[in-house]
């Protein structure tokens, strides 16, 4: 299998984001946002988290006119497995690939730190290599309240494409809603960094099995 | 050349946290008769436009495929004809 990181200008994840890729065989590759090159050579894309052209107007609103974004549409709706992590999420919801939107947290500030995840789907691509019910995992973020009116919310829930919850909520997401995914179930967005997750070194590998789901996921696909 | 004034806000379903903590900010200034406060954005376009009619247009246009975003904020405008 391929992946590929996309490079947004102020993308601060990207590195991370390469590593764990690299580290746990999705071999990975780097490209400008500014490419317009096609991305039918990869099997998964990643988004990472950052400040994408200095989230001038709203987080990722500026990003989603980017030429690789074109690209980014296309392998989404050819069902290849498209993951924005962060300002990738945020990205992700701007550009209509995912529904609702990040917003600033209940309380105004920055949250840095780990918090305990509900794996609320466990048969997604994402996360059919987890056998625990929660993992741990690191969040950073100002803008990651996730909203979305009832009716959205509703069919989230009825379809299955809430994958993560908080078991606290820390930002006042609705449904304590961390991640989810688009209806055909290819497209993930999430607000928690599993990239940071995956050295016994740095003391936490809970991460690790999220990158093992999606090798998982391309395989069954039998793309290589 | 015509001249935009957009105001953009958030629905009044929708949580705006600053504008609480700016609440908050104002009570302890000790002006306790606040009761509410939004805070939204402020944007003024200069643009070249055949008519009013087309102006509109575009500032419509434009506010709902950027300057909003349509989950959670809302918008309204005026624009008048200035000297370029």
């Amino acid at each position: 299998m391929k992946s590929v990181v996309v490079r947004f200008p102020g993308s601060n994840c990207d590195e991370d984001m390469y590593y764990a890729l690299k580290d746990l065989g999705l071999a990975p590759e780097f490209i400008s946002a500014q490419s317009d090159a096609s991305l039918d050579e990869y099997d998964a894309i990643f988004l990472p988290g950052g400040f994408s052209y200095g989230d001038y107007l709203r987080t990722g609103a500026i990003a989603r006119f980017s030429p690789i974004m074109a690209a980014v549409q296309t392998a989404a709706a050819q069902g290849k497995i498209v993951v924005g992590i962060c300002n990738g999420f945020q990205i992700l919801t701007e550009s209509g690939l995912l529904p609702g939107q990040l917003m600033m947290n209940e309380v105004p500030g920055f949250i840095c730190d780990e918090t305990e995840l509900v794996i609320n789907q466990k048969t997604s691509a994402f996360t059919n290599a987890y056998t625990a019910e929660q993992i741990l995992v690191p969040v950073a973020h100002a803008d990651g309240r996730y909203y979305a009116d009832a009716e959205t919310l509703q069919r989230l829930e009825d379809q299955n494409q809430i994958v993560f919850k908080y078991a606290e909520n820390l930002n006042g997401s609705e449904n304590r809603i961390a991640g989810i995914t688009n209806e055909q179930g290819n497209v993930l967005g999430m607000m928690p960094h599993p990239e940071r997750a995956v050295e016994t070194l740095l003391g936490n590998t809970d991460g690790q099995n999220f990158f093992k789901s999606i090798l998982a996921t391309v395989a069954a696909q039998g793309v290589n | 050349m015509y001249l935009a004034k957009i105001k953009v806000t958030y629905k009044p379903s929708v949580l705006d946290p600053q504008g609480e903590v700016i609440k908050s900010a104002l009570h302890r200034l000790d002006y306790e008769t606040v009761e509410q406060v939004v805070q939204g954005k402020y944007f003024e376009v200069k643009l070249t436009a055949s008519d009013l009619e087309d102006a509109k247009q575009l500032i419509e246009s434009m506010a709902e495929a950027l300057l909003i975003n349509q989950n959670t904020e809302t918008y309204d405008y005026t624009v008048e004809e200035v000297e370029g």
